[in-house]
Formats: C-alpha cells, sequence, structure tokens
C-alpha cells in the first residue's frame, strides 16, 4: 500500500500561491473582458442589423462547437505570431498573452448568452417606455434594459465565474504554470505527486464549494 | 507573415510510414468517439440514479446523492483526470495497482479517461434529472402511490417517462459537452483529436491545416450529434403538451 507523504507541500505554498496569482490573473481577466465583449455580442445579436446580427451568432456558435483545448491551442499559435507581427521579437511571455486572450475571447460567448436571456428577461413595455420618453435606442438599452438585465443574472454570471475559474487548470496543455501547473510541477519534482494532486483537488473544491454557496444564498436574496 | 499553405499534406505518409496523415486524424476521431460514448453510458446511468437518490424521501440517500454532485461539481476536470491516471492506482490494493499499470498504456488511458468523463458528467445530468422530476407537478406521484404502486413503480412508470423528455433539451447540452470535454483526455496522452493536431503539427510543421481540419471535424461531432438528438426528441414528444404535435 501506498504511503502518504505531506512533507513536500509546506516547502512549495510561495511558489503555489504564485501559481495562484496566475489562476486568478487569467480567470479575472477573462470574466472582465468577456462580460464587456459578451455585452457587445449580445446586443449585436437582438439588434436591428442583420449583418451584426448574424456574425454575433456566428462567433457564439463557432466559439460553443469548438473544445477549450483546441481553442487555446488555437491561441497559442495565433497570438505568437500576432505579437511578432506587431512587436518584433521582443516580447514577454507568450503562454499567459495567449491564453489571457484565448480565454477572454472564449468566455465571451458564453457570457453573451447569460447576457442575451438576460436582456430578453426585461419585460418589452421597459423599452417602448424608454423609447416614449425621448431616449434614442442606444440610451435606452444602456440606462434602463442593461442594468434590469444585470440584476437579474448576476448568480447566473458568478455560477459562470467559477466554472470559468476551474477550466483555466487547463492552461496546462500550453505548459503555463498556474496553480494547477505548478502542484503538478512540484509533485513530479518531489516525486509526490499522488500528495500534490490530491492537495491541489482539495483546495479547488473548498474554493468552488464556498464560492457556489455564496451564489446559492446571493439567489435566495434576489428572488425575495 | 508568408505561410506556406499544402493542403496535401493529408495524403502524405507519415514518418513511420505505414498511414497518411488523413489516417491519424480518423484514428484520432475514432478514439473521440468511442472515449465519448463509453463515457456518455456512465454518465446516463450513474446520473439518472444519482438524480433520482436527490428527490429520494430518506434523508441519507438524498445527502449521499448531493455530496456526490458537489464532489464532482467543484473539482476542475483536469485536476480529477489526473487523480484517476495518476492517483488511483496508487491507491489501489498493491495487485489491482500493478495490474492496471502493466495493462497496455492506451488502455489505461482510456479507462481513466473513461470513468472520469462519464462520473464527471455523471453529476452534471444527475441535476438535470432533479430538475426534471421536480418539475412534476406533486399530485403525480400521489396519484401513482394511491393507485398501489411501490415508490420504485411509481419512478418507473409514472415519473421517469415525463421526466426524460422534458430534460431532453438539457441533456443534449451534455451530450455535446462531453464530445467537447473528451479532449482534456489529450493531457495523458490518448490520442484522441486534439492530441492528433499537436502531433501533425510536430510532424508536418503546418499547423494551420490541422487545426482547422480538426476544428471542423469537432464542428461535424456537434452538426450529427445534434441532428441525433433532434430526432429523438420529435420521436418521443407528447400530443397536448408544449412542444408536442
Amino acid at each position: 500500500m501506498y504511503e502518504l507523504d505531506w512533507t513536500s507541500i509546506p516547502g512549495a505554498i510561495p511558489l503555489l500561491l504564485k501559481g495562484m496569482m496566475t489562476t486568478l490573473e487569467v480567470t479575472i481577466t477573462a470574466i472582465i473582458v468577456g462580460i464587456i465583449w459578451g455585452t457587445v455580442l449580445a446586443v449585436a445579436r437582438l439588434g436591428h442589423n442583420p449583418v451584426l446580427s448574424k456574425l454575433s451568432a456566428g462567433y457564439v456558435n463557432l466559439f460553443r462547437s469548438v473544445p477549450l483545448v483546441m481553442v487555446i491551442l488555437w491561441f497559442y499559435l495565433i497570438v505568437p505570431q500576432a505579437l511578432k507581427a506587431i512587436f518584433g521579437d521582443d516580447i514577454g511571455d507568450i503562454r499567459l498573452a495567449s491564453a489571457l486572450v484565448a480565454f477572454a475571447l472564449f468566455e465571451a460567448a458564453y457570457y453573451s448568452e447569460i447576457i442575451r436571456a438576460g436582456i430578453q428577461s426585461v419585460p418589452k413595455g421597459q423599452v417602448s417606455a424608454g423609447l416614449a420618453l425621448g431616449l434614442t435606442q442606444g440610451q435606452t438599452m444602456r440606462m434602463i434594459v442593461l442594468p434590469q438585465a444585470f440584476r437579474n443574472m448576476t448568480p447566473l454570471l458568478l455560477t459562470q465565474a467559477i466554472i470559468l475559474f476551474q477550466d483555466t487548470s487547463l492552461v496546462y496543455v500550453i505548459g503555463l504554470s498556474d496553480f494547477f501547473g505548478t502542484a503538478y510541477k512540484v509533485g513530479d519534482r518531489d516525486g509526490r505527486l499522488v500528495e500534490l494532486l490530491l492537495f491541489a483537488g482539495a483546495i479547488y473544491f473548498v474554493i468552488c464549494f464556498s464560492a457556489s454557496q455564496l451564489v446559492k444564498r446571493l439567489q435566495a436574496r434576489f428572488v425575495k | 507573415m508568408s505561410y506556406n499553405w499544402n493542403w496535401g499534406v493529408f495524403l502524405e505518409p507519415t514518418v513511420s510510414g505505414n498511414d497518411t496523415y488523413m489516417g491519424w486524424l480518423l484514428t484520432g476521431l475514432k478514439w473521440t468517439v468511442s472515449l465519448s460514448l463509453s463515457a456518455w453510458v456512465i454518465a446516463l446511468v450513474v446520473g439518472s440514479i444519482v438524480g433520482i437518490l436527490r428527490t429520494a424521501p430518506n434523508r441519507w440517500l438524498s445527502g449521499l446523492a448531493t455530496a456526490y454532485v458537489e464532489l464532482f461539481r467543484n473539482i476542475p476536470l483536469l485536476v480529477q483526470l489526473f487523480i484517476w491516471y495518476f492517483v488511483l492506482p496508487e491507491l489501489l490494493p498493491e495487485k489491482m495497482g500493478m495490474a492496471f499499470k502493466q495493462s497496455n498504456p492506451l488502455w489505461q488511458q482510456f479507462f481513466a479517461a473513461m470513468l472520469c468523463l462519464g462520473l464527471f458528467t455523471a453529476a452534471r445530468v444527475a441535476e438535470q434529472v432533479r430538475a426534471g422530476i421536480e418539475s412534476l407537478p406533486k399530485g403525480q406521484k400521489a396519484a401513482g402511490l394511491a393507485m398501489g404502486f411501490t415508490l420504485p413503480q411509481v419512478y418507473r412508470y409514472v415519473l421517469m417517462p415525463m421526466a426524460y423528455r422534458i430534460i431532453l433539451p438539457p441533456i443534449t447540452s451534455e451530450f455535446l459537452n462531453i464530445f467537447k470535454n473528451s479532449a482534456v483526455a489529450t493531457t495523458i496522452g490518448l490520442i484522441e483529436l486534439s492530441r492528433q493536431a499537436q502531433q501533425l503539427v510536430d510532424y508536418t510543421a503546418q499547423p494551420y491545416e490541422a487545426f482547422i481540419a480538426v476544428t471542423l471535424l469537432y464542428l461535424m461531432i456537434n452538426v450529427t450529434v445534434m441532428y441525433l438528438m433532434r430526432h429523438v426528441e420529435m420521436k418521443v414528444r407528447i400530443p397536448g403538451f408544449i412542444g408536442g404535435k
């Protein structure tokens, strides 16, 4: 029987924390860019311009049909070449830049579907009322519809953020050292892969479980 | 930026000589499809059982089912896969662990990925099954019991036939997800589609052709599954319900 030996974990804490910072960096960038770009996509999709609407639908469907692993690999292929074309050979950590772009554009597709549903959940009368008050289409969307839509969909956006936090572990495929990647490397180095993997799983569980319980409470408060 | 497009690369023989690069892609497709389908069977069976148990009147059973769902939903798929592949063989009794490690590596990878993907998706299916059962009017269960059915019979003949029909759309999207999630198996070396994409890049230096081809194959899987599930949906719908005839 295998004997568990946890002694290599305390010494690895600083490294693991550094990895966690990378994980959070990717997660938070993807949430912010994803929600902004996702809102643009959702508004374009629901708008009156048929070309923009089709383009937005195509973007969302394409990203939603392809595995995240492939998207990460795609951007690891494209981003370095694009950066080289713009900045020459003097570029920083290509892997982090590729991961940031990949997750932001990928998540935008998922966020845009949530936001679209949120916009559609606002009663039509709100739009008519806004227009009747003399607001333009854009103003109605910005000042009347979107604030209500975002309030309705906050729990869903947060749940998606938890899923995203878990998904960032897939940057492993391009060798970026996020929290999971670091745990794997430390485990491999010390011959303690079993302990490090179990430890990483436990940390993810604690974070995601507590976060999802908080979202549940928030949701209960919204329903009231 | 100049890039030499060469779509003919797929017909060229591979380094080992006895296959073309197109053949590699098709092998990858075969593994992706067989991994996803076998994991889907596990997901449906385990997911249905766990989902039903979550609605069971016994507190211990429903608690256990809830624990299952929370555990599998709050750990990233990649971490779960590595635990199945690297950790479990170590923690098993020595003989079983050794037997696993001495078997064909391809089967080790396939087996670990299948279990992982199946049990991971089962947690999601369970949530849908529970939601489907809870969406039925309470009177259905009461009526079944009043007619003298036992509780398992009520589930079998009254609740589940309706619940499964109601949850078909979300189940379809879980079915699509399992194909996409199967790409994670590339990390333990299983030669499924996205692994083959990476191999083609290494061997042919034609990354764009390889990635475009693999992306198209994933899109094709997606379209096929959606088409099939739409067919199933039409087949099983009940007259008189929304979406019915």
